[in-house]
């Protein structure tokens, strides 16, 4: 009966609507991060027939790219997206934290944590696996070179500390222990790059270093553009599962009169679709059934989410990246 | 300032100087200022004095002087072979010093890191020698000097071709050496130019982000860059640290660049004199 109500209500309103708006084409701002843009190419087009079909509108969607961070403080600052989707959600968090962009409940506005495609952190090592590192546990060992990107300044290299940490912390118990771990570890990183891309750079061009730790969906890009002859993935024991989150600017939204649209653009991502496009470009789908069809791409790997091993980003940050932080004190002269 | 100038449109044309400064500096350095200070002066202290930061401050600031220092001499070189000799190829050549300025800094980076890491063109024949050049102090002191050299070579080229071959004519035939010549006459003369090549390059080198993280390795304590604390800062949304770090290298280079001011007015007196 509800639902027979609110049928009808929303034909009349679509009714008394596509009169209006008809014509007017409506244009969408998507601030995103770096290693989507393929995704969203794919994902944008997709929406915008979908959009003309069922609401007989023209949608115009704009991606803007970059360190997750630096996006989120474009929109502080003023950028008008629509939506954002980044690489963690203390960058989204952020929108509301220091500009109430979005409400302090964001992340429960879409199902899934407000992630509607997930990925992980593995390791690409060179062909043949020449130091034979299997889990996180080779990666510590004396003469090992592991290449990351450094946390401070990079988003994607927080989710690489968080899983190693993750790891020591379930194989050896204590927090202690976890962070002996975790500075042995960077004791072997030779170079700290600002930034994802400038990581695979030195690993894939420079040929420095042994392992580089990548997100998932980065190590099958940089297999496919650079041949699958000259590294391998090697996936460990124990990950992290990194939830890259989407959310609408609220206060953009409405200042453009673009909720709607914005909103099924989002809740679009989750439709069969959408997680099929996520899938194709290495994101893992949270849709079981579409899952299922990408099983012999995304092997098994045990998983911990950031809010079962740390409580949430925003103590994860505090504790581990902020200044004064663990990562810090691991660089502290005579740490090493 | 009692009596107008015979110039006319003093007012206007200072006024207009007086606008567009503040647009384009004062205002935007005054925010900067108030972002630091938003701060408490313990906790400002607290971060411009943060042993992370020192010795941060130590690498940017002591490779922008090296940097200009060698851009100093070999940019004096430059200009000098572009304005006294002709040989094929010098509108290339003259062409090809403001490509530091043009060039995309990140570009700059990832093309000299690809050189000088330890399997590159250049790398591969420095490392057996020991010499490390990519992910060091001595790789941020390189990519440095690369977009410093137009400054120098700009400043002192124009100077350069105003000096008449005469006078050092004149000097050689009263009888000064050559190394006379040039002390006593060609550097006086070009000395003020020299050194504001040198205050452009160092200045423009203390905040040089986009080749330098590339070059650098961004090891804290060891190869660490103030603008990427800077920009660390930054992803934590701290934009008053940011800010407060950002003010201390704005002094640094201030003073400095006073100083090289006021060294100019006093060599400019002598040489006049």
């Amino acid at each position: 009966m509800l639902l027979k109500n609110l049928k009808k209500t929303l034909l009349i309103l679509s009714l008394g609507f596509t009169a209006a708006t008809q014509a007017q084409d409506v244009k969408l701002l998507n601030v995103s991060y770096d290693p989507t843009r393929e995704l969203y190419v794919e994902f944008n087009k997709a929406f915008a027939e979908h959009w003309q079909k069922t609401e007989k509108q023209k949608v115009t969607i704009s991606q803007s790219h970059g360190g997750s961070g630096k996006q989120a403080r474009a929109v502080i600052d003023g950028l008008e997206a629509d939506v954002v989707t980044l690489a963690l959600a203390y960058d989204v968090d952020a929108l509301y934290q220091e500009a109430k962009l979005i409400p302090e409940d964001w992340l429960s506005k879409l199902p899934n944590n407000s992630a509607p495609y997930t990925s992980t952190i593995v390791f690409l090592v060179r062909s043949g696996n020449p130091k034979k590192i299997k889990d996180w546990d080779d990666l510590v060992k004396p003469g090992v070179e592991v290449i990351t990107p450094n946390p401070k300044t990079s988003g994607g290299a927080r989710w690489n500390y968080l899983a190693a940490w993750a790891y020591a912390k379930q194989t050896q118990g204590s927090d202690e222990a976890a962070k002996e771990f975790v500075t042995k570890l960077f004791k072997n990183v030779p170079v700290l790059d600002s930034g994802a891309r400038g990581s695979t750079t030195t690993f894939v061009q420079r040929g420095i270093g042994d392992v580089f730790l990548s997100w998932e969906n980065e190590a099958f890009l940089a297999l496919n553009e650079l041949g699958k002859d000259k590294f391998e993935i090697v996936v460990p024991s124990l990950s992290i599962l990194a939830e890259p989150s989407v959310a609408v600017v609220d206060k953009n939204v409405e200042k453009h009169g673009t909720r709607k649209v914005a909103e099924a653009y989002l809740k679009f991502l989750y439709t069969k679709t959408g997680q099929d496009i996520a899938g194709k470009n290495y994101y893992r789908p949270r849709d079981a059934e579409v899952a299922a069809k990408y099983a012999d791409v995304f092997p098994e790997i045990n998983l911990v989410t950031i809010d079962e091993a740390f409580g949430g980003w925003s103590k994860a940050q505090a504790e581990h990246f902020n200044d004064g932080g663990v990562f810090d004190q691991i660089y502290k002269p005579g740490a090493r | 300032m009692s009596r107008p100038s015979v110039i006319p449109g003093f007012g206007l044309s200072l006024g207009y100087a007086a606008f567009y400064a503040s647009l384009i500096v004062f205002i935007p350095l005054a925010f900067l200022f108030a972002k630091a200070f938003t701060l408490t002066w313990a906790e400002f202290w607290q971060t411009v004095l943060d042993p992370q930061a020192i010795a941060s401050y130590r690498l940017s600031l002591g490779a922008a002087f090296i940097g200009a220092l060698i851009n100093l001499v070999f940019g004096f070189i430059v200009a000098w072979v572009l304005v006294r000799y002709q040989f094929f190829g010098k509108k290339i050549v003259d062409a090809l010093v403001d490509l530091p300025f043009a060039l995309p800094t990140a570009v700059a980076g990832i093309a000299l890191t690809s050189l000088y890491a330890p399997q590159g063109w250049v790398g591969q024949w420095l490392t057996p020698l020991g010499i490390k050049v990519a992910y060091t102090p001595l790789g941020v002191i390189v990519a440095l000097t690369f977009i410093g050299l137009p400054f120098v070579v700009r400043t002192v080229q124009p100077v350069l071709e105003e000096l008449e071959k005469e006078i050092e004519e004149a000097a050689a035939s009263l009888g000064a050496n050559r190394w006379h010549t040039f002390r006593r006459i060609l550097l006086p003369a070009l000395l003020p130019a020299l050194l504001t090549g040198f205050a452009l390059a160092f200045a423009r080198a203390v905040g040089e982000y986009g080749s330098v993280v590339f070059i650098s390795g961004n090891m804290p304590f060891r190869t660490e860059i103030t603008p990427l604390l800077i920009v660390s800062k930054l992803e934590q949304y701290n934009y008053a640290g940011a800010a407060a770090l950002a003010v201390v290298l704005l002094m640094f280079s201030f003073v400095l660049l006073l100083l090289i001011n006021l060294l100019q007015h006093w060599s400019s007196k002598r040489a006049g004199a």
